[in-house]
């Protein structure tokens, strides 16, 4: 089952290399990473999608905290959450097709953000569903190259990750 | 007060009540170096940097307090990886410095430049790279601390020349504010009471004790619940010592080559209460098969060590000592004659055995044996790696912790004289005894230089079978006796190896050379070699073979 962790770390040199090498050696797999500062600098948030049975979900999670860098780490799968994640498409598009795909990203509230004589660039945000959606659609056209930036969520409502002074 | 970084460390070495370096210089340490030759820590100088690691690591087994380390870059530096990964399977606190080049060098692939942060990541409890000179003190106390509190381990502060050179203000922080970290001491109450009343319930409990047991300090506290309770104790490699080995109640060694009446006792309990151990592959054999009829309790400072291989009944993370001072207040008194005596007659069954006479050699249990009644198993024993290991626990009972000083979890050859020499360091006054093979004690010979310079009385007993016997005994059991790249027979002669280093070398050819051979060792105040020609193709019983559960043994032939 997919799992959204959300990770505070400290904002210290050499801390993705630790979360990402342990991910690594103890061969759990992460779906996507997404990684920034928040309102406290010292302070980053990993947001990461992992594929984990239980037993490997509660290990990964034991396993990061004994990260000394690690802050706290939140299961957000198991309270309402939303997550969103941004894409750039770039679509092979010759002017005749501009005006379909014009429709497509009106539809799926994208956003066109370059535009050349046989390609354009398409940024699109939502939720998994809706973003393999627009690729399904817009693969029709063909896609040249296509980035994402890794999910990013939150908890719903007023309730937040805070770092308290004990993580466990 | 303004102190250079280098002097910094002495400093803090101090304040930490640190007693002894080990370590090796080089290019990039000098200025460390240079502040430790004005200090008054005691320093010993290893032939090679694995020797000085190992030797930390033997010091910290024996006295509880962590190993530290000084050694130059790139070199230096990799040539401690073996040494770091080896505390970290066992849990043995380190605080490792090691030079790095300039920080405007770092990078570049300078001259002895290494990433020893990057290649420790994985081997360390934590480490550092340090940038500025400022941040040092903090990092040093933070060093100390994680190495030794929680669940020990390696802890490397990487150290670039302008660091050790740089001057700045000095002041050592008294506490610790690491937010990250926090574990967990204290047992769960409800959760201890839970334990206490399946203790209450069990017909057929046996603890299961592995190095937690030492490391926090708990022996007296098992030995008093084993008592009150009336419940057997098998141990780990790692736990051993922390039951005396000659005790009623004590089962020995369980797993791969455990006891048959340890193994089977686990298979049939119906509670097992697993004492800061981890379930490791060499205790459980096949998974599924691992104390099958029982309830079990897994106690352990490190959470992620509680339903990593085995889910446990009632899980209680915090101190052992915490836990078991509570456990062993609420435990009620039990007696189990019925249980004791199923075991006993195990025992009876399948002893521990070997052949004396079989062929004229001198059998390797027998040396082991022999070094026991010798030093009436009050001597701390560091051993390598292999058979000899293992008769070394099966064969001498030990009765204190931190007697047996051993590589469990990597199993590192070369560990062995090494870590001896670190013993000695740590108790002058014990007689030390390394048992080694003839294979391992080749990894580290030139340690022996190290032992010689020190005037470490460290007896050295080499079971030399030729072989590399443990890959040897594989060989012959599952590779229908192809014995690729196990023979010795091109080994030096140990006798004058040893005399061409400064020490005294002894040889045993024949069984009744065993006992004089090991009391002219014990006689003489320097170190001894002493080369025990024994049995060449002895195997190491019981053995429970590859993904097999530990009751389907391989007993070896009982005559």
């Amino acid at each position: 089952m997919k799992h959204i962790l959300a990770v505070l770390v400290e904002n210290k040199p050499g801390v993705l290399v630790r979360v990402a090498g342990l991910f690594a050696r103890r061969g759990f797999n992460i779906e996507s990473l997404a990684v920034g500062k928040t309102k406290d600098p010292g302070i980053s948030r990993m947001t990461i999608e992992v594929d984990a049975d239980e037993k490997t979900l509660e290990q990964m999670i034991k396993q990061l905290n004994k990260l000394i860098n690690v802050l706290k780490i939140s299961n957000l799968t198991l309270e309402p959450s939303v997550d969103r994640e941004l894409v750039l498409i770039k679509v092979k598009a010759p002017t005749s097709s501009w005006a379909e795909i014009q429709q497509i990203v009106e539809t799926f509230r994208a956003k066109i953000i370059d535009v050349s004589l046989d390609s354009l660039i398409i940024e699109v945000t939502g939720n998994e569903e809706k973003l393999q959606a627009i690729e399904l659609l817009l693969s029709h056209y063909g896609i040249l190259e296509l980035v994402r930036t890794g999910k990013v969520a939150l908890l719903r409502g007023s309730k937040t990750i805070q770092n308290g002074e004990v993580k466990k | 007060m303004k102190l250079s970084g280098a002097q910094m460390v002495i400093e803090a070495l101090k304040r930490e009540g640190v007693e002894a370096v080990f370590g090796y210089p080089g290019g990039k340490v000098l200025d460390l170096f240079d502040h430790l030759y004005n200090s008054e820590l005691a320093y010993y100088m290893s032939r090679h940097e694995q020797g000085a690691i190992h030797a930390a690591d033997g010091y910290a087994r024996v006295t509880g307090k962590p190993g530290v380390i000084f050694t130059t870059s790139g070199p230096g530096a990799t040539n401690l990886v073996t040494g770091i990964a080896n505390a970290y399977m066992d849990s043995v606190p380190l605080v490792v410095f090691t030079g790095q080049v300039a920080t405007s060098l770092i990078g570049t692939d300078s001259f002895q430049e290494a990433d020893i942060f990057g290649i420790t990541l994985p081997i360390t409890k934590h480490n550092y790279l340090v940038t500025s000179v400022e941040e040092l003190p903090r990092i040093i106390r933070e060093a100390f601390h994680l190495a030794s509190t929680g669940r020990p381990g390696p802890v490397l502060i990487d150290l670039p020349t302008d660091v050790q050179s740089a001057v700045s203000d000095f002041s050592y922080p008294t506490e610790v504010r690491i937010p990250g970290y926090n574990p967990t001491v204290i047992g769960h109450p409800g959760q201890i009471n839970r334990a206490a009343k399946a203790i209450a319930r069990a017909k057929k409990p046996v603890l299961y004790a592995g190095g937690g047991v030492i490391i926090s300090g708990a022996s007296e506290l098992l030995r008093q619940l084993a008592e009150k309770a009336e419940i057997p104790v098998a141990t780990t490699l790692m736990g051993i010592g922390s039951f005396p080995g000659d005790h009623s109640l004590s089962l020995g060694m369980l797993g791969m080559h455990g006891t048959y009446w340890a193994n089977m006792a686990v298979t049939e309990a119906d509670l097992i209460i697993a004492v800061g151990a981890r379930f490791d592959d060499r205790v459980t054999g096949k998974l599924s098969s691992f104390a099958r009829e029982a309830k079990i309790i897994h106690i352990d400072i490190d959470p992620a060590e509680i339903g990593k291989n085995v889910t446990a009944d009632i899980p209680i993370v915090g101190d052992v000592k915490n836990i078991l001072s509570e456990l062993l207040k609420k435990a009620a008194e039990k007696k189990h004659a019925k249980w004791l005596a199923r075991i006993a007659a195990w025992r009876k069954d399948c002893p521990l055995h070997y052949d004396m006479k079989a062929d004229g050699h001198i059998p390797p249990q027998y040396v082991i044996e022999a070094i026991y009644e010798a030093t009436g198993g009050e001597a701390i024993i560091a051993t390598e790696v292999g058979q000899h290991q293992m008769w070394a626990v099966q064969y001498y009972l030990y009765k204190r912790p931190r007697t047996l000083i051993t590589s469990g979890g990597l199993g590192t050859m070369g560990y062995g004289l090494p870590a001896a020499i670190g013993a000695q360091i740590a108790a002058p006054q014990e007689t030390v005894f390394c048992i080694a093979g003839d294979g391992s004690i080749q990894m580290n010979i030139q340690e022996l230089a190290t032992a010689v310079a020190y005037n470490l009385p460290v007896k050295i007993a080499i079971i030399n079978n030729g072989y590399l016997g443990m890959v040897r005994q594989w060989q012959e059991i599952f590779y229908q006796k192809r014995y690729a790249a196990v023979c010795l027979e091109k080994s030096p002669d140990f006798v004058k190896l040893a005399e061409a280093f400064g020490a005294l070398g002894l040889r045993a050819e024949k069984t009744a050379e065993v006992v004089p051979a090991i009391s002219k060792a014990l006689s003489v105040p320097g170190p001894v070699v002493i080369d025990f020609c024994v049995r060449p193709e002895e195997n190491v019983y019981p053995m429970v073979p590859p993904n097999r559960g530990i009751d389907e043994m391989i007993r070896g032939d009982i005559r």
